[in-house]
C-alpha cells in the first residue's frame, strides 16, 4: 500500500515547485481560470507549503484542461499542469477518489462523440 | 516512399474521413503510410506522473516496431501525437522510466527512444515540400481559412518541437500552398476545452465559442483542425464550418469529391 502524502504528490509531480517565483504568468495565461477554486500558481506555492488537506480537496482538478499553456509561460521551468495532474492522481488512487463511473458514460455519448474523448477522460478521471 | 503509420482508434471509427482523405493525399503526393501491425491506442492524453509506466507501453511498442521498420512513426491524430512523442521524449531522457519499461517489456534490443516521431503536416512541409504540394494542387481551395491549432500539436514546446507555440505557421503555410487565403486570428492556439467536455459542458461550450467567435471576426469562411476531439467541440459548438484539413488536401489534389 502506497503511502500518500505531500512527498507523494511531489515524486509524482516531476516539477520543483522551490523555483515558483509568484508571478503568476501560469495563472493569467490558464484558460480554466474562472472555473477554479485553487489557481494555478497556487497549487505550486500549497505543494511547496505542504497544504495536502486543502490540496486534496480542490475542485479545480477536474477544471484543468491539460492543455500545457501554463507550463509554456513559466519563465522559471515550473509545471502547474503536473502538480494539478499529480494531485488529481493521488485523489484517484486513494480510495473512492474517481470522479467517473462506467455507468456515467451511456447517456451522455452522442452520435458524434470521438472515441479519443472518452478514452481521454477515462484516463484522466478514473485509476 | 514508405512510412510507418499509427492511425490510432479515433481515426479507424468518428474521424474515418481524416484518415481516408489523409491516405488517399499521401499517395497521391508520392508517400505510402503503412498502417503498423496490431497497434493499440496511445490512451488519448499523456500521463505526466513519475511512476505512470502501463499506461506508456502501448506507445513504446508502436515507437519500437517503427524503429526496426524505417526508423520513422508517422501519426496524423493530434492526441496521438502528442502522446507519442512525449513519451518517446521520456524514453530518451527519463531513465527511471526507460529503465521500467525496458524491464517490463524484454525486447530483444532495448529501445531507447531512436524512433523519429513525424505529424503528417510535418511530412508534407518536410518530405514532400509545400513547393510541391502547390505544384500538384488541381482545385484551388479559394476561400478565406482560419488555421485552428489548438494544443496538443504545440505545447510543451520543448518536446513537440512542432513550430513557434505562440505564433505558429505550418497550418497557414499548408493552408497557402492548396490556394487558400490563410487568415490569423488572436484565439488559433486555445484549448477548445478538450475532454473536459464530457463532465462540465459549460466551460468547453465557452472556450470553443470564444476561438469560432474570434475565427469569424477576421471572416474566416473555413475553420481547419488536425484533432478529433477539437473538431467535436466546435462543431457542438456552433462551428458548421470546422473541417479536418486532409479533407481540403484531399479536394485541393483531386483525389476526392
Ligand atoms: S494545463 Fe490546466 S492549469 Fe495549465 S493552463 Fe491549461 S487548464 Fe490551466
Ligand atoms: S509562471 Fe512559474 S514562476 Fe510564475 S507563478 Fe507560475 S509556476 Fe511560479
Amino acid at each position: 500500500m502506497e503511502n500518500f502524502d505531500i512527498e507523494y504528490i511531489k515524486e509524482i509531480s516531476r516539477t520543483d515547485v522551490r523555483k515558483c517565483m509568484k508571478c503568476g504568468k501560469c495563472s493569467g495565461r490558464c484558460p480554466a481560470f474562472n472555473d477554479m477554486d485553487i489557481k494555478p500558481h497556487q497549487f505550486v506555492t500549497l505543494l511547496g507549503q505542504g497544504k495536502f488537506d486543502v490540496l486534496l480537496k480542490s475542485k479545480a482538478i477536474f477544471s484543468c484542461l491539460s492543455c500545457m499553456a501554463c507550463v509554456e509561460r513559466c519563465p522559471r521551468g515550473v509545471a502547474p499542469a503536473n502538480v494539478i495532474e499529480a494531485v488529481r492522481d493521488t485523489v484517484e488512487r486513494m480510495q473512492n477518489g474517481n470522479a467517473i463511473k462506467a455507468e456515467d458514460i451511456p447517456p451522455i455519448v452522442d452520435d458524434l462523440i470521438p472515441q479519443q474523448l472518452l478514452v481521454s477522460a477515462y484516463r484522466k478521471y478514473r485509476k | 516512399m514508405k512510412i510507418c503509420y499509427y492511425p490510432g482508434c479515433t481515426l479507424k471509427n468518428q474521424a474515418k474521413r481524416l484518415d481516408d482523405c489523409a491516405r488517399l493525399s499521401a499517395e497521391a503526393l508520392g508517400v505510402t503510410m503503412e498502417e503498423i501491425p496490431e497497434w493499440q491506442c496511445c490512451g488519448g492524453v499523456y500521463p505526466m506522473a513519475k511512476d505512470e509506466i502501463a499506461t506508456k507501453l502501448s506507445s513504446v511498442r508502436a515507437l519500437d516496431y517503427a524503429k526496426h521498420h524505417g526508423g520513422t512513426l508517422l501519426t496524423l491524430c493530434s492526441a496521438c501525437h502528442n502522446v507519442i512523442k512525449r513519451v518517446n521524449n521520456d524514453m530518451a531522457t527519463e531513465k527511471s522510466i526507460r529503465d521500467k519499461v525496458n524491464n517490463y517489456m524484454r525486447l530483444d534490443e532495448r529501445y531507447e527512444g531512436e524512433t523519429k516521431v513525424i505529424h503528417y503536416l510535418e511530412m508534407l512541409k518536410d518530405i514532400v515540400g509545400f513547393d510541391n504540394i502547390k505544384k500538384a494542387v488541381k482545385n484551388p481551395v479559394n476561400k478565406k481559412i482560419g488555421a485552428y491549432y489548438g494544443c496538443l500539436l504545440l505545447r510543451p514546446s520543448n518536446v513537440m518541437a512542432f513550430d513557434n507555440p505562440e505564433n505558429p505557421t505550418i497550418l497557414e503555410d499548408f493552408i497557402s500552398a492548396i490556394g487558400g487565403t490563410p487568415v490569423k486570428y488572436p484565439f488559433r492556439n486555445e484549448c477548445c476545452g478538450a475532454y473536459v467536455s464530457l463532465t462540465n459542458k459549460s466551460l468547453t461550450e465557452q472556450k470553443s465559442k470564444k476561438i469560432l467567435e474570434s475565427a469569424a471576426a477576421v471572416g474566416a469562411e473555413l475553420v481547419l483542425t488536425a484533432c478529433p476531439l477539437c473538431y467535436y467541440n466546435l462543431k457542438k459548438n456552433g462551428g458548421d464550418n470546422v473541417v479536418y484539413f486532409t479533407e481540403l488536401l484531399a479536394k485541393a489534389l483531386g483525389v476526392t469529391e
